[in-house]
Protein backbone atom coordinates (compact mmCIF):
# COMPACT_ATOMS: atom_id res chain seq x y z
CA UNK A 1 0.00 0.00 0.00
CA UNK A 2 1.32 3.45 -0.89
CA UNK A 3 0.85 5.89 1.90
CA UNK A 4 0.34 9.61 1.73
CA UNK A 5 3.28 10.65 3.81
CA UNK A 6 1.58 13.70 5.32
CA UNK A 7 -1.54 11.92 6.60
CA UNK A 8 -1.26 9.81 9.77
CA UNK A 9 -0.58 6.23 8.72
CA UNK A 10 -2.91 4.76 11.32
CA UNK A 11 -5.83 6.64 9.74
CA UNK A 12 -4.93 5.42 6.25
CA UNK A 13 -4.75 1.78 7.31
CA UNK A 14 -7.98 2.10 9.31
CA UNK A 15 -9.72 3.52 6.23
CA UNK A 16 -8.52 0.58 4.17
CA UNK A 17 -9.53 -2.03 6.77
CA UNK A 18 -12.92 -0.35 7.17
CA UNK A 19 -13.44 -0.42 3.41
CA UNK A 20 -12.63 -4.14 3.39
CA UNK A 21 -15.19 -4.71 6.16
CA UNK A 22 -17.87 -2.74 4.36
CA UNK A 23 -17.34 -4.44 1.01
CA UNK A 24 -17.35 -7.84 2.70
CA UNK A 25 -13.76 -8.67 1.79
CA UNK A 26 -13.31 -9.15 5.53
CA UNK A 27 -16.46 -10.64 7.04
CA UNK A 28 -18.07 -10.25 10.47
CA UNK A 29 -16.41 -12.60 12.95
CA UNK A 30 -13.23 -12.97 10.83
CA UNK A 31 -9.97 -13.08 12.73
CA UNK A 32 -7.74 -10.12 11.96
CA UNK A 33 -3.95 -10.53 11.68
CA UNK A 34 -1.92 -9.96 14.84
CA UNK A 35 -0.58 -6.44 15.13
CA UNK A 36 2.91 -7.69 14.26
CA UNK A 37 1.55 -9.33 11.10
CA UNK A 38 -0.31 -6.13 10.30
CA UNK A 39 2.94 -4.16 10.71
CA UNK A 40 4.71 -6.53 8.32
CA UNK A 41 1.92 -6.60 5.72
CA UNK A 42 1.70 -2.84 5.49
CA UNK A 43 5.38 -2.29 6.34
CA UNK A 44 4.59 0.10 9.14
CA UNK A 45 5.85 0.75 12.64
CA UNK A 46 4.64 -1.88 15.16
CA UNK A 47 3.41 0.83 17.56
CA UNK A 48 1.29 2.29 14.76
CA UNK A 49 -0.11 -1.19 14.10
CA UNK A 50 -1.23 -1.68 17.70
CA UNK A 51 -2.72 1.81 17.71
CA UNK A 52 -4.81 0.80 14.67
CA UNK A 53 -6.37 -2.05 16.63
CA UNK A 54 -7.00 0.13 19.67
CA UNK A 55 -8.78 2.60 17.44
CA UNK A 56 -10.83 -0.03 15.56
CA UNK A 57 -11.93 -1.47 18.87
CA UNK A 58 -12.81 1.97 20.22
CA UNK A 59 -15.05 2.48 17.18
CA UNK A 60 -16.71 -0.86 17.87
CA UNK A 61 -15.49 -2.41 14.62
CA UNK A 62 -13.44 -5.13 16.29
CA UNK A 63 -13.11 -6.90 19.60
CA UNK A 64 -10.29 -8.76 21.30
CA UNK A 65 -10.45 -12.21 22.81
CA UNK A 66 -7.63 -12.41 25.28
CA UNK A 67 -4.92 -14.78 24.12
CA UNK A 68 -6.79 -15.64 20.91
CA UNK A 69 -6.76 -12.52 18.79
CA UNK A 70 -8.74 -9.66 17.34
CA UNK A 71 -11.97 -10.26 15.44
CA UNK A 72 -14.28 -8.20 13.23
CA UNK A 73 -17.47 -7.24 15.03
CA UNK A 74 -20.51 -9.42 14.43
CA UNK A 75 -22.81 -6.55 15.34
CA UNK A 76 -24.34 -5.64 11.97
CA UNK A 77 -25.71 -2.34 13.31
CA UNK A 78 -22.13 -1.07 13.84
CA UNK A 79 -21.20 -1.97 10.28
CA UNK A 80 -24.42 -0.34 8.99
CA UNK A 81 -23.59 2.79 10.93
CA UNK A 82 -20.10 2.99 9.40
CA UNK A 83 -21.47 2.24 5.95
CA UNK A 84 -23.87 5.13 6.40
CA UNK A 85 -21.03 7.47 7.38
CA UNK A 86 -19.03 6.34 4.37
CA UNK A 87 -21.98 6.91 2.00
CA UNK A 88 -22.50 10.38 3.40
CA UNK A 89 -18.81 11.14 2.93
CA UNK A 90 -18.70 9.89 -0.67
CA UNK A 91 -21.89 11.71 -1.66
CA UNK A 92 -20.65 14.86 0.05
CA UNK A 93 -17.40 14.77 -1.93
CA UNK A 94 -19.30 14.04 -5.13
CA UNK A 95 -21.59 17.01 -4.61
CA UNK A 96 -18.80 19.41 -3.80
CA UNK A 97 -16.86 18.36 -6.93
CA UNK A 98 -19.97 19.02 -9.01
CA UNK A 99 -20.51 22.38 -7.33
CA UNK A 100 -16.91 23.30 -8.08
CA UNK A 101 -17.77 22.79 -11.76
CA UNK A 102 -20.73 25.15 -11.37
CA UNK A 103 -23.54 22.57 -11.17
CA UNK A 104 -26.52 23.23 -8.93
CA UNK A 105 -27.82 20.73 -6.39
CA UNK A 106 -31.09 20.35 -8.32
CA UNK A 107 -29.21 19.48 -11.56
CA UNK A 108 -27.78 16.34 -10.02
CA UNK A 109 -30.65 13.90 -10.72
CA UNK A 110 -30.77 15.07 -14.35
CA UNK A 111 -26.98 14.67 -14.68
CA UNK A 112 -27.10 11.18 -13.18
CA UNK A 113 -29.79 10.24 -15.69
CA UNK A 114 -27.80 11.72 -18.58
CA UNK A 115 -24.48 9.96 -17.79
CA UNK A 116 -25.72 6.70 -16.36
CA UNK B 1 16.98 -0.17 27.93
CA UNK B 2 16.63 3.59 28.00
CA UNK B 3 19.66 5.65 27.09
CA UNK B 4 20.02 9.30 27.99
CA UNK B 5 22.62 11.69 26.59
CA UNK B 6 23.25 14.82 28.63
CA UNK B 7 25.30 17.66 27.16
CA UNK B 8 27.18 15.05 25.18
CA UNK B 9 30.11 16.56 23.30
CA UNK B 10 32.78 15.21 20.96
CA UNK B 11 35.49 17.54 19.78
CA UNK B 12 38.15 16.60 17.29
CA UNK B 13 41.17 18.80 16.76
CA UNK B 14 39.50 21.31 14.48
CA UNK B 15 35.86 20.29 14.57
CA UNK B 16 33.13 19.83 17.14
CA UNK B 17 31.21 16.85 15.77
CA UNK B 18 28.67 16.57 18.60
CA UNK B 19 27.96 19.69 20.60
CA UNK B 20 26.21 19.63 24.02
CA UNK B 21 23.65 17.20 22.70
CA UNK B 22 20.66 16.06 24.76
CA UNK B 23 18.50 13.13 23.70
CA UNK B 24 16.77 10.08 25.19
CA UNK B 25 16.18 6.76 23.44
CA UNK B 26 13.43 4.64 25.00
CA UNK B 27 12.80 0.92 24.49
CA UNK B 28 9.94 -0.04 22.18
CA UNK B 29 10.59 2.77 19.72
CA UNK B 30 12.14 3.04 16.29
CA UNK B 31 13.96 6.32 15.81
CA UNK B 32 15.03 7.94 12.56
CA UNK B 33 18.21 9.93 13.12
CA UNK B 34 18.15 12.53 10.39
CA UNK B 35 20.29 15.30 9.01
CA UNK B 36 22.58 16.10 6.09
CA UNK B 37 26.06 14.59 5.94
CA UNK B 38 28.46 15.86 8.57
CA UNK B 39 25.93 16.72 11.27
CA UNK B 40 27.33 14.22 13.78
CA UNK B 41 24.99 11.23 13.35
CA UNK B 42 27.74 8.65 13.04
CA UNK B 43 29.82 10.22 15.81
CA UNK B 44 26.80 10.04 18.12
CA UNK B 45 26.30 6.37 17.28
CA UNK B 46 29.97 5.58 17.82
CA UNK B 47 29.85 7.16 21.26
CA UNK B 48 26.69 5.21 22.12
CA UNK B 49 28.39 1.91 21.37
CA UNK B 50 31.68 2.80 22.97
CA UNK B 51 33.79 3.01 19.80
CA UNK B 52 34.60 6.67 20.37
CA UNK B 53 35.11 8.33 23.72
CA UNK B 54 33.26 11.51 24.51
CA UNK B 55 35.01 14.79 25.20
CA UNK B 56 32.48 15.83 27.82
CA UNK B 57 28.93 15.29 28.97
CA UNK B 58 27.25 12.08 30.05
CA UNK B 59 25.66 8.94 28.65
CA UNK B 60 23.33 7.27 31.13
CA UNK B 61 22.05 3.72 30.66
CA UNK B 62 19.10 2.96 32.95
CA UNK B 63 20.33 5.81 35.16
CA UNK B 64 23.92 4.57 35.57
CA UNK B 65 26.85 6.03 33.61
CA UNK B 66 27.75 4.12 30.44
CA UNK B 67 30.70 1.77 31.02
CA UNK B 68 32.43 -0.89 28.93
CA UNK B 69 29.97 -3.44 30.36
CA UNK B 70 27.07 -1.70 28.63
CA UNK B 71 28.68 -2.31 25.25
CA UNK B 72 27.38 -5.88 25.53
CA UNK B 73 23.84 -4.53 25.15
CA UNK B 74 24.49 -2.31 22.15
CA UNK B 75 24.66 -3.56 18.56
CA UNK B 76 26.12 -1.20 15.99
CA UNK B 77 26.10 -1.62 12.22
CA UNK B 78 28.39 0.98 10.65
CA UNK B 79 27.90 2.31 7.12
CA UNK B 80 31.02 0.65 5.82
CA UNK B 81 31.24 -2.98 4.85
CA UNK B 82 32.69 -4.74 7.83
CA UNK B 83 33.37 -8.33 6.86
CA UNK B 84 36.65 -9.88 5.80
CA UNK B 85 36.87 -10.85 2.15
CA UNK B 86 38.29 -14.32 2.75
CA UNK B 87 35.36 -15.37 4.96
CA UNK B 88 32.32 -17.40 4.06
CA UNK B 89 29.01 -16.39 5.61
CA UNK B 90 29.39 -19.35 7.98
CA UNK B 91 32.72 -17.86 9.15
CA UNK B 92 31.02 -14.54 9.77
CA UNK B 93 28.63 -16.44 12.02
CA UNK B 94 31.52 -17.99 14.00
CA UNK B 95 33.24 -14.64 14.23
CA UNK B 96 30.13 -12.99 15.65
CA UNK B 97 29.48 -15.88 18.00
CA UNK B 98 33.02 -15.56 19.35
CA UNK B 99 32.75 -11.85 19.90
CA UNK B 100 29.20 -11.41 21.15
CA UNK B 101 27.68 -13.44 23.95
CA UNK B 102 24.17 -12.38 22.88
CA UNK B 103 24.57 -13.65 19.31
CA UNK B 104 21.77 -16.09 18.45
CA UNK B 105 22.78 -18.56 15.72
CA UNK B 106 19.23 -19.83 15.17
CA UNK B 107 18.05 -16.31 14.59
CA UNK B 108 20.97 -15.74 12.19
CA UNK B 109 20.04 -18.80 10.11
CA UNK B 110 16.40 -17.78 10.00
CA UNK B 111 17.42 -14.35 8.80
CA UNK B 112 19.77 -15.73 6.15
CA UNK B 113 16.86 -17.72 4.78
CA UNK B 114 14.49 -14.74 4.85
CA UNK B 115 17.07 -12.60 3.11
CA UNK B 116 17.98 -15.27 0.58
CA UNK B 117 21.58 -15.78 1.63
CA UNK B 118 23.31 -19.06 2.32
CA UNK B 119 26.09 -19.96 4.79
CA UNK B 120 28.35 -21.30 2.04
CA UNK B 121 28.51 -18.01 0.13
CA UNK B 122 31.85 -16.19 0.11
CA UNK B 123 31.93 -12.58 1.28
CA UNK B 124 34.22 -11.70 -1.66
CA UNK B 125 31.55 -12.68 -4.21
CA UNK B 126 28.60 -10.89 -2.61
CA UNK B 127 26.95 -7.91 -4.31
CA UNK B 128 26.58 -4.69 -2.33
CA UNK B 129 22.91 -5.48 -1.71
CA UNK B 130 23.81 -8.90 -0.34
CA UNK B 131 26.52 -7.40 1.88
CA UNK B 132 23.99 -4.95 3.26
CA UNK B 133 21.61 -7.85 4.01
CA UNK B 134 24.41 -9.83 5.66
CA UNK B 135 25.24 -6.86 7.85
CA UNK B 136 21.59 -6.59 8.92
CA UNK B 137 21.35 -10.34 9.58
CA UNK B 138 24.50 -10.35 11.73
CA UNK B 139 23.50 -7.23 13.67
CA UNK B 140 19.88 -8.25 14.25
CA UNK B 141 20.93 -11.69 15.47
CA UNK B 142 22.35 -10.10 18.57
CA UNK B 143 19.76 -9.82 21.31
CA UNK B 144 20.98 -6.28 22.03
CA UNK B 145 18.73 -3.75 23.74
CA UNK B 146 19.97 -0.78 21.73
CA UNK B 147 20.39 -1.21 17.98
CA UNK B 148 22.27 1.43 16.05
CA UNK B 149 22.08 1.19 12.28
CA UNK B 150 24.11 3.74 10.37
CA UNK B 151 22.70 4.26 6.86
CA UNK B 152 21.52 0.65 6.42
CA UNK B 153 19.74 1.45 3.15
CA UNK B 154 22.56 3.28 1.42
CA UNK B 155 23.00 2.28 -2.21
CA UNK B 156 20.52 -0.58 -2.01
CA UNK B 157 17.98 -1.53 -4.67
CA UNK B 158 14.22 -1.35 -4.08
CA UNK B 159 13.55 -5.03 -3.38
CA UNK B 160 16.51 -5.45 -1.06
CA UNK B 161 15.38 -2.31 0.75
CA UNK B 162 11.95 -3.80 1.27
CA UNK B 163 13.30 -7.03 2.69
CA UNK B 164 15.61 -5.11 5.04
CA UNK B 165 12.70 -2.94 6.22
CA UNK B 166 10.63 -6.07 6.87
CA UNK B 167 13.45 -7.55 8.92
CA UNK B 168 13.66 -4.36 10.95
CA UNK B 169 9.92 -4.38 11.63
CA UNK B 170 9.86 -8.02 12.65
CA UNK B 171 12.75 -7.51 15.07
CA UNK B 172 11.35 -4.44 16.75
CA UNK B 173 10.25 -5.33 20.22
CA UNK B 174 9.05 -3.51 23.34
CA UNK B 175 12.33 -4.14 25.14
CA UNK B 176 14.66 -2.68 22.53
CA UNK B 177 15.29 0.72 21.06
CA UNK B 178 16.27 1.00 17.41
CA UNK B 179 18.04 4.03 16.01
CA UNK B 180 18.36 4.23 12.23
CA UNK B 181 20.28 7.01 10.55
CA UNK B 182 19.62 8.00 6.99
CA UNK B 183 19.69 10.89 4.65
CA UNK B 184 17.12 9.15 2.46
CA UNK B 185 14.23 10.18 4.61
CA UNK B 186 11.33 8.81 2.51
CA UNK B 187 12.40 5.21 2.97
CA UNK B 188 12.15 5.34 6.72
CA UNK B 189 8.92 7.35 6.78
CA UNK B 190 6.44 4.49 7.47
CA UNK B 191 8.51 2.35 9.81
CA UNK B 192 9.76 4.83 12.40
CA UNK B 193 7.66 6.35 15.16
CA UNK B 194 10.02 9.13 16.20
CA UNK B 195 12.11 11.47 14.09
CA UNK B 196 15.22 13.08 15.55
CA UNK B 197 16.65 15.93 13.50
CA UNK B 198 20.32 16.82 13.98
CA UNK B 199 22.06 19.97 12.93
CA UNK B 200 25.64 20.98 13.62
CA UNK B 201 26.09 18.41 16.35
CA UNK B 202 22.86 19.14 18.19
CA UNK B 203 19.29 17.89 18.21
CA UNK B 204 17.06 20.58 16.73
CA UNK B 205 13.81 18.64 16.93
CA UNK B 206 12.55 15.33 18.24
CA UNK B 207 8.98 14.50 17.28
CA UNK B 208 6.44 11.68 17.12
CA UNK B 209 5.90 11.28 13.38
CA UNK B 210 2.20 10.39 13.53
CA UNK B 211 1.44 13.52 15.52
CA UNK B 212 3.60 15.53 13.10
CA UNK B 213 1.28 14.30 10.32
CA UNK B 214 -1.84 14.77 12.40
CA UNK B 215 -1.17 18.19 13.95
CA UNK B 216 0.93 19.88 11.28
CA UNK B 217 -0.13 17.86 8.23
CA UNK B 218 3.56 17.39 7.44
CA UNK B 219 5.54 14.34 6.41
CA UNK B 220 9.06 13.80 7.73
CA UNK B 221 10.37 14.84 4.32
CA UNK B 222 8.47 18.12 4.44
CA UNK B 223 9.67 18.82 7.97
CA UNK B 224 13.21 17.98 6.83
CA UNK B 225 12.94 20.58 4.07
CA UNK B 226 11.60 23.11 6.58
CA UNK B 227 14.50 22.52 8.94
CA UNK B 228 17.40 22.23 6.53
CA UNK B 229 16.11 23.91 3.38
CA UNK B 230 16.42 27.50 4.59
CA UNK B 231 20.01 27.29 5.75
CA UNK B 232 21.04 25.87 2.39
CA UNK B 233 19.49 28.92 0.79
CA UNK B 234 21.39 31.23 3.11
CA UNK B 235 24.64 29.43 2.42
CA UNK B 236 23.99 29.70 -1.28
CA UNK B 237 23.55 33.45 -0.97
Amino acid sequence: MDFKSNVPIYLQVIAELKAKMLTGEIRPGDKLPSSRELALTYQINPNTASRIYTELERQGLSYTRRGIGTFVTEDSSVLEYHKDLELKRIIGEFKSSLKALGCMEEDIPRLLEKYK
Amino acid sequence: MSVICKNLTKRYLFKTAVDQLNVTFEPGHIYALLGPNGTGKSTLMKMLCGLTTRTSGEILVEDHPFTYRDKANVAFAPTEFIFFDYMKISDVEKYYRDYFRDFDSNCFHRLLEELELSPSMKVKTLSSGMLAKLKIAATMSRQAKLLLLDEPLNGIDLLTRESILKTLISHADPSRAMVISSHMVEELEPIVDTAVFMKEGRIVLQTDVESLREKEGLSIVEKYRQIYGNTDMKEAI
